[in-house]
């Protein structure tokens, strides 16, 4: 059972308007670990961690073939329903995005409000994902003010929480701290570190070295083919490919 | 040399200044239309003037409250056709931008903009009226409804667009639905400016005559049931202004003042609505 | 409070299924449906409101055809009808007011992108903005009782006294008047050819106007060489898009104007424009080509209006779009 991955890409393309993003991909991710995407812009790590929860194709234009496995299921076959998929794989973005007409409270509340009434309090669940990502502290007295009202580091922690509400096993982290200062920052590696625990964490990054510090994996690409996965501490010290050692040596990119 | 110089320089101060005189006179009207306005209709204003019905003939006093009440009716029938159309199709252009569709209703949006209001009451005349046999406020609801659609729609295709795509994609990364992403997230963040749109279009509406001319056509009295004719502010204006009496040109005044601070107190509204930003608080 | 399901695998063996649904979504299908209707309806209606006019027409059209344009008898009681006097009311009250707005707004336009401290931009164009909100038939009852009186007492005889050589500036001074019309245009125009031009000003980028200035220009010749030519075209179209709205403009024109089926050189004389001869004789009509005739007017004034409102928005958005090409950004 731990054997099998928890998110599996195979010979996957993904493609704007017919032009691939990424060529022929093939992918493992296990369960339970931090995984990091390296590469330099426009290497198509960001089109790869849309596909794993089907974000690729709201783009207009946007295609993809082969195929991903979560769980062992296709994700891109007719069964599946791209709502219900997105429940299980969670995914936190750039820039810190709380939905702005909402408190701090109904931000966390959002993804619940959508499932099937479960037999757990609503106050208890919020409050636990808060905790999930390490907010609940700060903003425990003012659960109904608006989100806008957090720091951006707060508030993509808050996001980060939303996220881990409706309960996701796999959460999908695209460049989390690229807007934060330093110390956010921190925070959110801190709290990503923790989190692997009970989550598959797969995280695009451009900052090198939060990819050593932070991950268990990691696979550089490089415009838009896969050049090397391996686990994070053979990648930087040891890699196989030119390329990777070019990029995380610094003579490019 | 140097004098050419001087000349130049002082050529450009005599024309900045001559274009800030064109500001004075272009905004002397505003002020010369309210000041009138209130010099002679503010007399009139007093309880009965909104509360009552039209004198007879030749008899002072009375008041436009079946003209307040009709173009209450009307607008409000004209916002329960117009604003859905409009809401639906604005938003239904900034959700699916690329689409033929969007775009054809974009350009006869602005089409419909640019039509003579006078024009959209004979087709609510030959639509309504004609085929109804008799004039209604009901025709006039469908004219103000047809002038309505195109603003509300342009306006809400802007604010919708102006949402940042991030909110959608968060709400999508959530699992909520393309609708409920729409409604729950997109709209409800460009509520506030979809609220001062709306406003806006109202009030533009609120004032017009010519739709209702032969369409609501006006009336003495008090009436309630929109299938029958019925007055309207601007066409008492209008009315009492043609008319032959004294007194009815100072009904004329205070039935125009009452417009246009309805009007105005709509228009501010939705300035004061804007510049508030939306989503700010809670 | 909380205990995680400790290390590892999915809750409950099997992820409670993301595959419970097929890949559709009947809320989304609803959706979808309703905004297509709604978006549907404007072509409808505006195609509905095409169909209505023409039809409305039929008699008419089929009566004097094109003629009906050219013809200068409107006589009800004979049932000959012809728009040439309110189609030339109508061009003529429209062009007057222009040639009245156009230089204000220009120079409104100008002074507050081009000159006007920071502080007072945003009060002044909400103040015209402002102008633009009063009713057209608030317009009518001041023109009627004030700006009338005032044209017949001051300007009109001045007019008369030095131009009166002119035809357009001689005979009986009446008070409504084609004069008076523009005038009211005029005013109730302007709004709009201000805040369109002074949107394409201020889509003219910056630099252009530093390297004037830093070829050593003084600040107008800044505006007149660098700014005003660039802005050109769209400057055209806010003055075709303010034509749009004289055309088409009812209750003010047919409170003032006096409404005469006569063409008549003189701008004192009364006149009558498309849209006024509509709001007056329509609810008096009282035969079927009657009906017809009026309704041909406004089917004409309509085809006018969309020509000219047509030619004008693609001018501005030939400008604006130029402006956001280089911008980057919707």
């Amino acid at each position: 059972m731990s054997d099998r991955p928890r998110v599996e890409a195979q010979n996957l393309t993904a493609s704007y308007h017919g032009k691939p993003a990424i060529r022929e991909v093939s992918l493992s991710f296990q369960a339970n670990q931090v995984h990091a995407l390296i590469g330099p812009s426009g290497c198509g790590k960001s089109t790869f961690l849309r596909t794993i929860n089907r974000m690729h194709e709201l783009t207009p234009g946007a295609t993809v073939e082969g195929s991903v496995l979560v769980d062992g299921k296709d994700i891109y076959t007719s069964g599946i329903n791209p709502m219900h998929l997105r429940r299980h794989v969670g995914m936190v973005f750039q820039k810190p995005t709380p939905f702005p007409t909402m408190s701090i409270f109904d931000n966390v509340a959002a993804g619940l409000k959508i499932l099937p009434r479960s037999e757990r309090p609503l106050a208890e669940v919020v409050e636990e994902a808060l905790r999930g990502a390490a907010l609940w502290d700060e903003v425990k007295d003012r659960l109904n003010k608006s989100a806008l009202s957090l720091s951006g580091g707060q508030q993509q922690r808050l996001c980060i929480a939303r996220t881990l509400a409706p309960g996701p096993t796999v959460i999908l982290l695209d460049e989390p701290t690229s807007a934060l200062d330093p110390t956010a920052t921190q925070r959110i590696e801190e709290l990503l570190y923790k989190l692997k625990s009970k989550y598959t964490i797969v995280i695009v990054t451009h900052n090198m070295q939060q990819a050593a510090r932070l991950s268990d994996t990691t696979s550089f690409f490089y415009l838009g083919e896969l050049i090397e996965h391996a686990d994070t501490k053979s990648l930087f010290t040891t890699p196989q490919k030119e390329r990777t050692e070019a990029y995380v040596t610094g003579k490019f990119g | 040399m140097i004098n050419s110089r001087r000349v130049r320089r002082w050529t450009s101060n005599l024309m900045v200044g001559v274009v800030g005189l064109t500001v004075l006179i272009g905004i002397l009207p505003l002020f010369l239309i309210l000041g009138t306005l209130v010099v002679k209709g503010a007399g009139s204003l007093n309880l009965a003037f909104f509360l009552e019905t039209p004198a007879p003939v030749g008899e002072t006093g009375g008041g436009v409250a079946h003209a307040i009440v009709g173009t209450l009716l009307i607008v409000a029938v004209a916002c329960l056709m117009g604003l859905p159309i409009g809401l639906a199709a604005g938003i239904h252009a900034a959700e699916f931008p690329g689409t033929r569709l969007s775009r054809a209703t974009r350009f006869l949006a602005d089409v419909m903009n640019g039509t003579p209001s006078i024009v959209v009451g004979v087709f609510a005349w030959t639509w309504v009226v004609a085929r109804q046999g008799h004039f209604s406020g009901l025709a006039g609801s469908v004219a103000l409804a047809l002038l309505m659609i195109p603003m509300v729609m342009r306006t809400t295709e802007e604010l919708i667009l102006l949402v940042p795509n991030a909110l959608r994609e968060a709400a999508l990364a959530l699992g909520y639905s393309r609708w409920r992403t729409s409604l729950t997230i997109v709209a409800r963040t460009a509520l506030p400016g979809l609220v001062t749109g709306s406003l806006l279009a109202v009030a533009r509406i609120a004032g017009e005559t010519a739709p209702l001319l032969f369409t609501a056509l006006g009336s003495q009295f008090m009436r309630t049931d929109v299938t029958q004719p019925m007055s309207a502010l601007p066409l008492a204006v209008f009315a009492y202004a043609t008319g032959p009496y004294e007194e009815w040109h100072r009904l004329a005044w205070a039935s125009a003042l009452v417009l246009i601070l309805l009007v105005l107190f709509l228009s501010l509204l939705t300035r004061l609505a804007t510049r508030s930003r939306f989503g700010s608080h809670e | 409070m909380n205990e995680p399901e400790s290390n590892v695998a999915p809750p409950k063996g099997e992820p409670h299924g993301f595959q419970d649904l097929s890949g559709t979504n009947v809320g989304d299908i609803v959706f979808k449906t309703v905004l297509i209707l709604g978006a549907l309806l404007i072509p409808v209606l505006l195609g509905f409101l095409v169909w209505e006019l023409v039809d409305g027409s039929r008699l008419a059209i089929q009566e004097y055809g094109l003629g009906f344009l050219t013809s200068s008898t409107w006589d009800p009681v004979a049932e000959e009808f012809g728009a040439l006097p309110l189609i030339f009311g109508t061009l003529l009250s429209s062009l007057l007011a222009l040639l009245i707005a156009v230089p204000l707004s220009l120079g409104v336009a100008v002074f507050l992108t081009e000159f006007a401290p920071a502080r007072i931009r945003s009060p002044i164009a909400f103040l015209l903005e402002l102008l633009a909100a009063i009713p057209s038939v608030v317009y009518g009852l001041w023109g009627i009782f004030v700006l009338i009186p005032f044209l017949r007492a001051t300007i009109f005889p001045f007019l008369q006294g030095t131009l009166g050589f002119l035809p357009f500036f001689s005979g009986p001074i009446y008070g409504p008047s084609m004069l008076a019309a523009a005038v009211i245009l005029a005013i109730m125009v302007m709004p709009y050819i201000m805040s369109v031009s002074r949107e394409v000003l201020l889509a003219v980028p910056a630099s252009q106007r530093e390297a004037a200035i830093a070829l050593g220009a003084t600040r107008w010749e800044a505006v007149t060489t660098a700014v005003i030519p660039s802005a050109r075209s769209g400057i055209i179209g806010a003055i075709i898009l303010g034509l749009g709205r004289a055309l088409g403009e009812t209750m003010a024109v047919t409170m003032v104007i006096g409404n005469t089926h006569e063409l008549a050189a003189s701008l004192f004389a009364p006149g009558y424009t498309m849209a006024a001869v509509v709001a007056n004789e329509f609810t008096e009509a009282s035969t079927d080509i009657h009906f017809a005739a009026l309704t041909y007017v406004a089917l004409a004034l309509f085809v006018v209006t969309l020509a000219v409102n047509a030619f004008a928005r693609l001018l501005v958005w030939r400008v604006t779009q130029k402006a956001s090409g280089s911008g980057g950004g919707r």
